[in-house]
């Protein structure tokens, strides 16, 4: 069973587009996750309804009892993030700001502070439309640590895929360098980075690949949206010869893509689609690369 | 006047909106343009830029003393985060700076002061002078990844050289984590912008979820707008949120984009749009 994980430094450069069109076309068996736990769409083109879900626990947040409480305002001295507020001599705690230290717990004298397991998220393990399983999630509103949720996503689809026997793991990773890419990429055997030919594709695919770089993973890239801007497409072409990174495909701008995606569709799901046949050629190039 | 430009998806046109309601706005009203889109910093790409200063920016982490440490395991104990480690068969404790989130507790209430904060670079804040407006940008650096620090020093260093009387416009991260909660928590009003596709309204009703949690003003600004395709209007009518204008999908649009270029005078129709972002912040500030 191999890993690969799709990432793409900006947003919006068809990350999870390209994600879904590969599972789709290709022949062998595939389990999917969706790691872009903040804005998760994978799910949006393959029919899934939600079900009861894991729940998923990470970090903690502190409550003031206030029954124990003697406003002596240790707490708000020793949180460094502002979460602790006094009105009217009574000291509350923001559940936005606390970062779930603890410190104000274990200073508090009367210890009325308590420290509560923060329900981040949900994790669903779900079948798609065409049979095939995907595991994605939902981050609580206003939760955190949306890096150990990508963690156990990527747990998860790996028994999944051990369970089903699937022979890749396809991954929608987050956009980005932080914690949620890096945890994203954690475990990679090959990273795919999606790309656009315009001024902010190239600025951010230079900062994606140096943390790609660092992981030491074999990388691959497509350009989308190629002819939007041919002179940035070949600036591309020459960074990544620079850096002896292949250059997999180039996906034409083309109205097929967000015709498709309009109507929650997956690009080369149509008949006569035009782009189907780059898909199937990426996929086969890559089978052959991994 | 704080105005955060946000959005759940990526790609959307944050800092499309962003730079030229920037330069549009200038040329009637004080503008301090800030991109807090850290990980991926683009709205300098778009602006001619003359010179500017840099600045390091850290953050606090325990930096460990064997001398005086006594080996009590008091910080292994009190670290929430597992970033500092005692090793006892090897007498040693290891600091994780990543994993540190700076709440000195660890520093603090060890009892022989042997884990004194010391400072850990995180990035740097670049500030640009531009003739019309300035611009300040939040850069992480590479391997670091914890983005909400950065953020929040980068609004600081704003507040700090630029007085309320200006128009402070933040290009924030995407998503509806962490990063973006930090960027627009202390704004007084949000511009949401999407696009007409599932995954756009998907992603805009998550961060309508995380507005409206935190009791934050905003509106909707709709990219990409094409006239058949009306799922963005119609949500935004049935949960009465003000859409404020619509960017129509264009060709010519991407492609100046792609060159890193302003929009709002090159292309005719948008101009007004932009002067209908820039009413709609007027009718706010005034409190009309």
């Amino acid at each position: 069973m191999k890993e690969i994980v799709v990432v793409s430094g900006k947003g919006g450069t068809g990350k999870t587009s390209v994600t879904a069109s590969l599972a789709f076309l290709s022949s062998e068996a595939i389990t999917l996750a969706d790691c872009d736990v903040d804005a998760a769409n994978l799910h949006l083109l393959f029919g899934i309804e939600y079900d009861e879900g894991e729940e998923f626990y990470s970090g903690q947040l502190a409550e003031i009892d206030q029954n124990e409480c003697l406003n002596c305002g240790r707490c708000k001295t020793v949180c460094h993030f502002g979460a602790i507020t006094e009105t009217d001599g009574q000291h509350v705690i923001d559940q936005i700001d606390c970062e779930g230290c603890g410190y104000c717990a274990r200073i508090c004298p009367q210890a009325a502070i308590n420290m509560k397991d923060n329900m981040a998220g949900k994790i669903y393990d779900s079948t798609t439309r065409f049979n095939t399983s995907m595991v994605h999630a939902r981050l609580g509103i206003v939760a955190e640590n949306s890096g150990k949720l990508v963690a156990r996503v990527k747990e998860k689809a790996r028994e999944v895929a051990t369970r089903n026997n699937s022979d890749y793991v396809l991954v929608d990773g987050s956009p980005g360098i932080g914690c949620p890419v890096v945890s994203s990429l954690s475990g990679a055997d090959y990273v795919l980075i999606i790309t656009e030919p315009t001024v902010s594709g190239i600025h951010d695919l230079e900062r994606v690949y140096e943390v790609v770089k660092q992981f030491d993973l074999e990388t691959g890239v497509v350009i989308n949206k190629n002819d939007l801007n041919i002179s940035k497409s070949n600036e591309i072409k020459a960074y990544l010869q620079k850096n002896n990174v292949e250059l997999l495909a180039k996906l034409p701008w083309h109205r097929e893509f967000s015709e498709s995606l309009a109507q929650g569709k997956i690009v080369g799901e149509k008949k006569n689609s035009m782009l189907k046949p780059i898909f199937i050629e990426l996929w086969k190039k890559f089978k052959e690369l991994i | 006047m704080k105005i955060a430009i946000a959005s759940g998806k990526g790609g959307t046109g944050k800092t499309t909106v962003s730079v030229n309601l920037a330069a549009y706005m200038s040329s009637k009203y004080k503008i301090i343009l800030t991109d807090l889109d850290v990980e991926e910093p683009n709205s300098s790409l778009f602006i001619d830029k003359e010179n500017y200063d840099k600045t390091i920016i850290s953050r606090m982490v325990p930096h460990w003393n064997k001398s005086t440490c006594i080996s009590c395991g008091k910080c292994n104990e009190v670290c929430n985060f597992n970033a500092v480690i005692q090793i006892e068969a090897l007498n040693e404790v290891v600091v994780f700076p990543k994993l540190c989130h700076s709440c000195f507790a660890c520093s603090d209430l060890c009892p022989t002061l042997s884990l004194p904060m010391g400072r850990e670079r995180v990035g740097l804040i670049n500030h640009y002078y531009h003739k019309k407006f300035d611009l300040i940008e939040g850069v992480l650096d590479i391997g670091q990844e914890q983005a909400v620090p950065l953020i929040a020093q980068t609004i600081a260093y704003t507040d700090k050289h630029y007085s309320d009387d200006y128009i402070k416009i933040f290009d924030s991260p995407p998503g509806t984590s962490c990063p973006v909660i930090e960027a627009v928590k202390d704004s007084d009003l949000v511009l949401l912008v999407t696009e007409p596709t599932p995954f756009g309204l998907n992603d805009l009703k998550i961060s309508v979820e995380v507005m409206r949690k935190l009791n934050q003003k905003f509106g909707v600004i709709v990219n990409r707008a094409e006239s058949h395709l009306n799922l963005i209007n119609d949500y935004c009518q049935i949960e009465n949120i003000p859409l404020i204008t619509e960017l129509p999908q264009s060709r010519k649009i991407a492609e100046l984009y792609s060159q890193g270029k302003l929009i709002y005078r090159a292309v005719s129709q948008v101009e007004n749009e932009f002067e209908k972002i820039s009413q709609f912040i007027e009718k706010v500030r005034s409190g009309k």
